[in-house]
C-alpha cells in the first residue's frame, strides 16, 4: 500500500500548551481522509504542520514523500489547498482567477491557456468566464475553488471546511467532484467540524484535545460506538 | 434613562478595553501638539538672515550685533540694494531680511522715530511670524537699554512685512489647528467607526430589535465621545500653555463652550457618515477624505485662506473648521469676547443644528436595503 | 396569542428576489424549523419578521402585532439571535447579559429562572470576555441574551452553524425545554438532520417555501422507491447507477449512495446489474427517505 501522508508522533507545543500531542496516522494514495474535531481540538495546527506552514515541536511527518521539517517548499509544490474562508478573489473574474492561480504555480502561458479551456468545459462554466466571481452561486464558487486547488495536479488536496451551508444538491455535486479526483489517484485530506461531512469520507480521524481519539471508516466508527450517525459518534467521544 | 446609562457604560468598556482607541484618543493629541509645537519653535536657532544696512553707523552696527548675539539669528549676507533682497528671497537664501534706512542713528538721536523694516518669507507664516516676534523683542530690548542711558525717549519702530503672505498669522496658529483636527478626529471619525463597528459585528441588529429608541442609541453612542473630546480639549490647551507657553488671553469657559459646539457638529457628521456606511473600513475612508482632508487643507490651518485660489476660498466657507479656527484664534490669542465672534458663532451653530437634524433623520430604525 | 402569521411576504434587493410570496402560519408554542441552504432567503424573512426590514409586498403579524405598524411592541417581546455571533466580544459574559437585560428594562435576577438551565453552563466563565469563549459557549450566551427579557417569540437564525456536535445537541435539548414554556420558536438551519427535532418544518429554497409539514409526514410522503447502495469504488458506482435504466436520481449520501427509481425494483435486480459491472462489496437495501431526500426531490 502506498502512503502519501505519514505522521509519526507529530507534536506541536505553544509554550506549555500542547496543541497537537504526538499524533500518528497514515493516509493512502487516492483516499478521502476526514480530519475531524471540534474548534480548538488541534486540527488546524496539525494541518499547518502537514502543509509545511509550521514546524513541528517533535515527531516526524512526510507528505507526498517530503519531510515536513526539511522540505516544506517541495511540499507546497505538491499539494493543493482550498479553504472555505478564502479561496478565490471575489473581485476578479473567473478567467482572471484561473490565470492568477496558474501563475502562482509557475505554469507556462500555453499550459494555463489549455488547462483553462479544459477546466471551463469540465465545470461547464465557460459562459461565465468574464464574470466576477462574486456574482457566482456558492456551489459554482466551491467547484471552481476546488478545480483551482488541483490546477497543478497536486498529489494531495487539503480541504479546510469545504462545504458549509450549501444546498444538498450543490453539496453532492461538490462531493462527486472530489470522488472523481480521488478516483484519478489524488488524495483528499478534509478537515471539518461538520460531522455529516465526515460520512462522505473513506476514513476519518477524530481529534479531541490534541489527540486522535478515533480513526476508522465511518461505518466502523458507528458500529464501535453503537451510533446511528457520525454526530452521535462525536458526541459520545467528546462526552467521554 | 436606565438603559441610557447602561449604554454609556458599555461604550466606555469598549473604549477602555481597546488599546488602539485609547492611543488615538489620548496619545494623538499630545503627540500632535508636541510635534507641531517643536516644528514651529525649533527653527529659531541661528536662522539665516540678511541685512541691507543703508546707514552703516554705530547704532545700526550695534543693533545688528545684538540680533546676532541673541543666538536666534545668524548674519549670512549683507546686501546693497532692494533687488538683492528680493532675489535672496526668491533663492530662499535667508529667512528674514533686516532693512535699516539711511541716517538710522541720526534719526534716532534727533528724537524722531527710527524705522527699521523686517521682511520675512510668508510661505511659512508660522516661522515668519516667530522670527518677526523674536526680532521685535530684541529691538525693543535694545531700545530700552539705549533709552535707559539717555535722557530722551528715543524710539525705534519696527515695520515688518511678510512677502507672499501679507496677512499676519499668529505663531501660535498651530494650537487652534491641532485642536480642530483632533476634535474632528475624535468626535467624527471615532463616532462613525464605533457605529460602523456595531453594524459590522451584527450587534446593531440586536440593538434595533430591542425597545431602545434611536435617540437613546445615538445619545448613548456619542455621550462618551463628548466627554472624551472635552478632556482632549483641556489636554491640548494645557500642553500648549505649559509646554509651549502659548498665551490663553480670552475666557477659558468661552473656549470650552466653543469647543463643545464644534464637538457636537463633528459628532453629527460622524453619525451621518455611519448612516451611509456598513463597515469600519469605509467609515474610516469617508472620514479621512470628507472630513480630515478639507479640515487640514481648506480651513486655513496649514494654508492661509487668503492665498488660495478664489474657488477654494469660496469652498472654504462651507468648511466648519474654518469658523472654529477663526474663533479659537480670536478668543485664545486676542482675547476676543463672544460679541466679537458672533458672526462665526452663528454660522457654526447653524451648521451644527443642520447636521444634527440631517443625521437624526438619516438614522434608520431598520436595517438598510 | 404568540403565533406568527405570514401572508404573501416578498422582498427583493435590486434584481435579486430574496423571498417571494411567503405564507406561513405558526402556532403559539410551536417549534418551527425553516430549512434551507445559505442564500435561500431565511435571514431576509427573519429580518422582516423581526421588524428590521420592510417587505416589498405582503403583511405579517408576530404575537398578534403587525410587523410594520406595531414594531415597537414586537421589539419588546421578541427574542432574536442573528445568524452571526452578535454580542460584544470585548465585554464579559456577565456584562453582555446585564447590558441586554437593562436595555429591555429588566434585570438578570428577574428572569433568571428562564435562562438558568443555559446560563448555569457558562456562569463559571462569567468574568471572561465573550470573544474568548468557545463556539458552543458563545451560542449559549447569545441564547441567554435573547431570552433575558422573557420574550413571547424567539427567532433563531442558524443558531447551530459553526458549532460542534455536542453543543448542537445540547442546544436542541434547550429548545425543547423552552417550548414547554409556551415560547413560540422559529429556528432556521442548513442542517437537514436537525429538521427531525422540529414540530413542523418549512423547506425553503431560492426565496420560496416549497413545503410545510411535520418532518415525519414529509419523509413518509416521499413518493419514490429509495435504496441505499454501497460498493468499494463509490465513484464508479455512481457513474454506473446513472446508466441503470430504472434510475430516477442517484446521489452520494454519506458513505452510501441514495438511489431512487421510477418504479419499484427488486434489490436483487440492482445487485445483479452491479455484479455484471465488476463491483465488489456491494450493499443494496431499501431505505427510508430523510428530509434531505425530500428536499432534493422538490
Amino acid at each position: 500500500m502506498e502512503y502519501v501522508i505519514q505522521a509519526d508522533q507529530l507534536t506541536k507545543k505553544f509554550g506549555s500548551f500542547t496543541a497537537v500531542n504526538a499524533i500518528s496516522f497514515s493516509v493512502k494514495k487516492g483516499e478521502i481522509f476526514g480530519f475531524l474535531g471540534a474548534n480548538g481540538a488541534g486540527k488546524t495546527t496539525a494541518m499547518r504542520m502537514l502543509t509545511g506552514l509550521s514546524q513541528p515541536t517533535a515527531g516526524q511527518a512526510s507528505v507526498a514523500g517530503y519531510d515536513v521539517r526539511t522540505q516544506p517548499e517541495q511540499i507546497k509544490r505538491h499539494i493543493g489547498y482550498m479553504s472555505q474562508k478564502f479561496s478565490l478573489y471575489e473581485d476578479l473574474t473567473v478567467g482572471e482567477n484561473i490565470w492568477f492561480f496558474g501563475n502562482i504555480y509557475g505554469l507556462s502561458r500555453s499550459v494555463i491557456k489549455s488547462k483553462t479551456e479544459q477546466l471551463l468545459q469540465e465545470l461547464q462554466i465557460g459562459s461565465v468566464k468574464k464574470q466576477l466571481v462574486a456574482s457566482l452561486p456558492l456551489g459554482w464558487k466551491q467547484r471552481l475553488a476546488f478545480a483551482l486547488a488541483s490546477f497543478h495536479n497536486p498529489e494531495i488536496v487539503f480541504l479546510d471546511e469545504p462545504t458549509g451551508g450549501v444546498d444538498p444538491i450543490t453539496r453532492r455535486e461538490f462531493w462527486e467532484m472530489i470522488y472523481a479526483a480521488a478516483d484519478r489517484g489524488t488524495t483528499i485530506f478534509v478537515t471539518t467540524h461538520y460531522m455529516d461531512e465526515a460520512e462522505y469520507c473513506d476514513r476519518v480521524s477524530i481529534m479531541v484535545d490534541g489527540n486522535i481519539a478515533a480513526l476508522d471508516t465511518p461505518s466502523g466508527l458507528k458500529d464501535s460506538f453503537e451510533a446511528r450517525s457520525m454526530d452521535e459518534v462525536f458526541v459520545k467521544l467528546a462526552r467521554g | 434613562m436606565k438603559s441610557f446609562f447602561a449604554f454609556v457604560r458599555k461604550e466606555f468598556y469598549h473604549i477602555l478595553r481597546d488599546r488602539r482607541t485609547l492611543l488615538i484618543l489620548f496619545g494623538m493629541p499630545v503627540v500632535q501638539i508636541i510635534l507641531f509645537g517643536y516644528a514651529v519653535t525649533n527653527e529659531f536657532k541661528g536662522a539665516d538672515i540678511g541685512v541691507w544696512d543703508q546707514s552703516k553707523d554705530a547704532l545700526s552696527t550695534e543693533l545688528i550685533t545684538r540680533l546676532e548675539a541673541s543666538g536666534h539669528f545668524s548674519l549670512a549676507y549683507t546686501y546693497q540694494s532692494r533687488d538683492q533682497v528680493e532675489r535672496a528671497f526668491q533663492d530662499a537664501e535667508i529667512k528674514m531680511a533686516v532693512i535699516i534706512p539711511a541716517d538710522f542713528g541720526a534719526t534716532y538721536y534727533s528724537g524722531r522715530t527710527a524705522d527699521i523694516q523686517l521682511i520675512t518669507d510668508g510661505t511659512n507664516p508660522n516661522t515668519a511670524n516667530t522670527l518677526v516676534n523674536y526680532a521685535s523683542a530684541i529691538v525693543q530690548g535694545f531700545q530700552r537699554e539705549q533709552t535707559d542711558n539717555r535722557p530722551l525717549p528715543f524710539q525705534i519702530s519696527v515695520d515688518s512685512r511678510m512677502v507672499y503672505n501679507p496677512e499676519l498669522l499668529s505663531v501660535f496658529m498651530f494650537v487652534p489647528g491641532v485642536m480642530t483636527l483632533i476634535l474632528m478626529l475624535v468626535s467624527a471619525m471615532m463616532t462613525s467607526l464605533t457605529i460602523a463597528r456595531e453594524k459590522e459585528l451584527g450587534t446593531m441588529e440586536l440593538l434595533l430589535v430591542s425597545p431602545l429608541s434611536p435617540m437613546t442609541i445615538i445619545l448613548g453612542k456619542v455621550t462618551p465621545y463628548i466627554l472624551l473630546s472635552l478632556i482632549n480639549t483641556v489636554i491640548i490647551l494645557a500642553v500648549s500653555y505649559f509646554v509651549f507657553k502659548v498665551p490663553i488671553v480670552g475666557s477659558l469657559w468661552l473656549l470650552l463652550g466653543l469647543s463643545l459646539v464644534f464637538i457636537l457638529m463633528a459628532l453629527a457628521l460622524g453619525i451621518l457618515i455611519s448612516t451611509r456606511t456598513t463597515t469600519q473600513q469605509s467609515a474610516m475612508m469617508i472620514s479621512l477624505i470628507m472630513l480630515m482632508m478639507p479640515t487640514m487643507l481648506l480651513s486655513g490651518f496649514i494654508f492661509p485662506i487668503e492665498s488660495m485660489p478664489v474657488i477654494l476660498q469660496y469652498l472654504s466657507n462651507i468648511i466648519p473648521a474654518k469658523y472654529f479656527i477663526i474663533m479659537l484664534k480670536d478668543v485664545m490669542l486676542k482675547g476676543s469676547a463672544l460679541t466679537f465672534i458672533w458672526n462665526e458663532m452663528v454660522v457654526l451653530l447653524g451648521m451644527t443644528v443642520f447636521f444634527l437634524l440631517l443625521s437624526w433623520k438619516n438614522f434608520s430604525i431598520r436595517l438598510g436595503g | 396569542m404568540n403565533s406568527i402569521q405570514v401572508n404573501g411576504i416578498s422582498k427583493a434587493y435590486g434584481k435579486v428576489q430574496a423571498v417571494q410570496d411567503i405564507h406561513l402560519d405558526i402556532q403559539s408554542g410551536e417549534l418551527f424549523g425553516l430549512i434551507g441552504p445559505d442564500g435561500a432567503g431565511k435571514t431576509t424573512l427573519f429580518r422582516i419578521l423581526a421588524t428590521l426590514l420592510l417587505a416589498d409586498a405582503g403583511d405579517a403579524t408576530v404575537a398578534g402585532w403587525d410587523v410594520v405598524r406595531d414594531f415597537r411592541q414586537i421589539r419588546r417581546h421578541l427574542g432574536y439571535m442573528p445568524g452571526r455571533f452578535s454580542l460584544y466580544q470585548d465585554l464579559t459574559v456577565e456584562e453582555n447579559l446585564r447590558f441586554f437585560a437593562t436595555i429591555f428594562g429588566t434585570s438578570i435576577e428577574e428572569n433568571y429562572d428562564l435562562i438558568k438551565d443555559i446560563y448555569q453552563q457558562i456562569e463559571p466563565f462569567r468574568k471572561r470576555r465573550a470573544g474568548q469563549l468557545s463556539g458552543g459557549m458563545k451560542q449559549k450566551l447569545a441564547l441567554s441574551c435573547a431570552l433575558i427579557h422573557a420574550p413571547r417569540v424567539l427567532f433563531l437564525d442558524e443558531p447551530t452553524t459553526g458549532v460542534d456536535a455536542v453543543s448542537r445537541q445540547e442546544f436542541w435539548e434547550m429548545l425543547q425545554r423552552l417550548k414547554a414554556k409556551n415560547i413560540t420558536i422559529l429556528v432556521s438551519t442548513p442542517y437537514m438532520d436537525e429538521a427531525q427535532l422540529c414540530d413542523r418544518i418549512g423547506l425553503i429554497r431560492q426565496g420560496r417555501i416549497l413545503s410545510v409539514a411535520p418532518p415525519d409526514e414529509l419523509t413518509a410522503a416521499y413518493p419514490h422507491p429509495l435504496f441505499e447502495v454501497g460498493a468499494q469504488n463509490r465513484y464508479q458506482l455512481l457513474q454506473d447507477l446513472r446508466e441503470y435504466s430504472p434510475t430516477r436520481s442517484v446521489f452520494p449520501f454519506g458513505e452510501f449512495l441514495h438511489l431512487s427509481t421510477r418504479h419499484p425494483v427488486d434489490p436483487m435486480d440492482i445487485r445483479e446489474f452491479l455484479a455484471a459491472r465488476q463491483h465488489r462489496e456491494v450493499v443494496v437495501r431499501p431505505t427510508e427517505a430523510t428530509v434531505e431526500d425530500c428536499f432534493m426531490n422538490l
